[in-house]
Parts: C-alpha cells; structure tokens; sequence
C-alpha cells in the first residue's frame, strides 16, 4: 500500500543515517555504549578476520593449522567481548525508554486531578450560582477554560501515547458504520469549519457494508484527521472525504486544499512529538501527539494508514479498515 | 433534605462539591479518607456515597468492597468519581457493586449532579 516514494530516499537522507558519529551524539550517548558504533567496530573486526583469515590460509603463506584455530580463537573472543557490549547497551536504551514510558503516565495521572478540581472550579463561577459576572470577569474567566481545556487535551493525548507504549490501549471491537461515524464527527467540527472558511464534502458512492473496530478510537483517529485538514488551511478552502468498500476492507479517503506539508518533513510526521516546519506552524496549537496516535489506532484495528502531500496544494490521507 | 456522603481527599473538591450540593438542594458529609469514609457511612446513613479512588489509608476499591459487603451500607449506591482509568479498573468497581463509574477528566459538574439525581431516583 505505501509508495517507496513517501521514504524520500536521497543522499542527504542516506549520509544522514551513515553519519554515525553525530547519531550517538544526538542520542546523547558514550561511543561505548552507542550501538550504531559497536556494530561498526563489530563490522571491522569480522570482515578484517574473514580477510586475514582468507590470506594467511590460501593465498600467501601456507600457516600450521594450530597458528589459523588460534587466530579465529582470538577474534571469536572480541566479537563475544563486542556482542556482549552491545546487548549491555540494548539493555540501557530499553530500560530508559521504560522509564520514559512510566514517567509519562505517572506525570499524566498527576496532572488530572489539580486540572479537574480547576475546570469545576471555573464551572462553578460561570454558572452564576454564586452571582452575575461582569463582562471581563467573563472573559478572563473564558481564557482560563480554554486553556484548561487545552491542557487537559494534551494530557489525555499523553496517557493514550503511554498506553500505546506499554501495549495497553484497549479495543473494545463492534461492527459500526464509518459513513455515520463520520457524519457525527463533521458534525462535532462543524463550528470549528465554519469559523475557518471551510466547506466539508462527504461523499459515499454507495450502500456500505459495517467495520470492525473499536467506535470511540476510530472516532479519534477520524476527528484527527479533520481537525489537521480544517487547522492547516490558509484562509479559505474545502476538504473532501470519501468512503469506498475495497472487497474485504473500507477505504477511507480525506482530501484538503491546504497548506500541504514539507517534503523533507514527510517521513517525520507519524512520529511522536513531530510538528512539521510549515507556515501555518506558529498559529497553530498542537502536541505534536495526532498522528502518532492516528496511526497506532488504525494499525492495531489491523488497517494500514499513508498519505500524499505537496506544499501549497493540500494533503491527502488514506486509512483502510476491515470489515470483518 | 437527601444526605450525600463523598468520600475524596482534595480539599479543592471538597469545597466545590460542599457548594454545588448545598446549591442543588443536597446536604453534603464529608469524609478525607477510606477509614472515615467507612465510619460516616455506618453512623450518617447517608442516601448516596461519592467516592475517589486514591485515598489514603484505606484504598477506594477496599472501601467500595467493605460497604457493599456490609448490611449495614450494602443498599447505599456508591459513585464512583475517579481520575484512575487503568485497565479492568471499571469492571472491577461495577462487579464490587458501584453504581456508575465516573472519570473526572470526562464529566462537567452539571452532569456529575445529573448523574447524582438519576441514582437517587427510585426504581420503577
């Protein structure tokens, strides 16, 4: 399904990845413990001794037996010295990523509640339970919802990335129709569209049969995709979404006239915390988290997710779902 | 008056739930821990119990247990209001017995009482 050419192989890509120096640098490890340098010096040593080997056996010298077991002997034992530092720093990488994991969800967690206890807070005073407001006490009161609101979006976005990490976001599966999911999710959105000059085109070409999944991660993974489409047009402009039944899967298809996304930035945006480099980046808001979560979700309801984007003509995305 | 018991060791939540009750016509009782928790369900016999989950002393999930064990509490519907959304753990408190399970970062004030108002209400 994904085109080699959404990998953007270039050379700049490919001396980028054999820099190896400047990976365990940006990883902020010690050479000793960087793998991409241990399986360097791994390299060397084995095609060193492939060669010596090769030379002192047949070509050049005729050697005694006893000197060749030697030889190998001793480069068995650097390559087991090397191996073993290797799975030592495997090891310390999986540990921190651990870490990490655990670290996200322990912070999440704690955020919540001071968060609620402030949303109700603030619910209690609009609520003029305890009086009439006056119009800035109003407004002041307005920016400190929505950025509560916001917080606790990103710190849902949050948990459900760490629960992806540890392999425990949960599907509750049941068969349900995509056409009214994303009818209600346009319908969610449709303030935000219209606010931003956007026309909305769903388009069916005919009676669908039901997907298999969990309803409120697809509705996530559906209003993902509408939100981007919808934030990152300029001004004014439309975005096509249209549903076909592929035999065994349904392929959904959302279409925008946006701003499009960099070409170099491409291969970068299904990743955590990744906020492409284009224009509409600084009035934009957002975690960075979407599409990561976009594309776990539609991936563990065993459907595929890529896309097709040019700068200042729009993005595309595909996702399919299965039927059964 | 209809007597809420809310068991939850956030003072903050304590004053807005002690406001919006009182508000919508409720006389609230509070509890800052599982221990007293337990204690003010037997001695108030309150109409309906709010509970967190995190508490200190005596786990929610413990306390939600004792109550529904106890003859005393057992017809007492529980709430249970919680920002712990891990996995099982609302299966786990509706098989205990609670009511409804409520994830705070989910709910509005305004439907929290809603959902109050509808356990309170008496079963056809």
């Amino acid at each position: 399904m994904r085109k080699w050419y959404n990998y953007n192989v270039s050379f700049k890509w490919i001396s980028e990845e054999l820099n190896i120096f400047n990976k365990c640098r940006q990883y902020r490890l010690r050479l000793k413990d960087c793998p991409q340098f241990l399986f360097l010096i791994m390299g060397i040593v084995i095609s060193g001794s492939a060669f010596t080997t090769y030379a002192l056996g047949t070509r050049y010298f005729v050697v005694e037996p006893t000197t060749v077991s030697l030889i190998v002997l001793v480069v068995t034992g650097v390559l087991l010295i090397i191996t073993f530092s290797i799975v030592r720093s495997m090891e310390g990488l999986a540990e921190a990523s651990r870490l990490k994991s655990e670290f996200i969800s322990i912070v999440s967690h704690q955020l919540r509640s001071p968060l609620s206890n402030l949303r109700w807070a603030a619910e209690v005073l609009v609520s003029k339970d305890f009086g009439e407001l006056a119009p800035k006490q109003k407004e002041y009161l307005k920016i400190i919802q929505e950025n509560n609101g916001r917080m606790g979006e990103l710190v849902t976005d949050l948990l459900m990335v760490s629960r992806i990490d540890e392999g425990k976001l949960l599907f509750d599966k049941i068969k349900f129709s995509l056409e009214d999911l994303a009818k209600e999710v346009i319908n969610g959105l449709k303030v935000l569209a219209e606010a931003s000059n956007v026309a909305i085109n769903l388009e069916v070409s005919e009676i669908l049969p039901q997907v298999c999944s969990d309803y409120k991660m697809i509705k996530i993974v559906v209003e993902n995709l509408l939100d981007n489409a919808i934030r990152y047009i300029k001004e004014k402009g439309k975005v096509f979404i249209k549903i076909n039944n592929k035999n065994d899967h349904l392929l959904f298809e959302i279409r925008d006239t946006g701003v499009g996304i960099p070409k170099d930035d491409q291969r970068h945006i299904f990743q955590k915390f990744f906020r492409s480099q284009n224009i509409l980046r600084q009035q934009t808001l957002g975690s960075g988290l979407g599409l990561h979560i976009t594309k776990s979700i539609i991936e563990k309801s065993g459907g595929k997710i890529w896309f097709k984007s040019q700068e200042g003509v729009g993005s595309t995305f595909w996702f399919t779902l299965p039927i059964k | 008056m209809q007597k809420i018991l809310f068991i939850e060791d956030e003072s903050a939540l304590q004053k807005t739930f002690g406001d919006i009750l009182t508000e919508s016509g409720y006389n609230m009782v509070s509890a800052t821990d599982g221990e007293q928790g337990i204690r003010l369900a037997k001695s108030e016999k309150p109409d309906l119990i709010l509970l967190d989950l995190i508490l200190p002393k005596i786990h929610g999930f413990d306390v939600l247990k004792q109550l529904k064990t106890d003859k005393e509490t057992k017809n007492i519907p529980i709430i249970v209001l919680t920002n712990l959304e891990g996995v099982g753990d609302v299966e786990k408190a509706l098989e205990f017995g609670a009511t409804t399970y409520l994830v705070k970062a989910n709910y509005s004030l305004e439907e929290v009482v809603k959902k109050i108002k509808q356990s309170l209400a008496p079963k056809e």
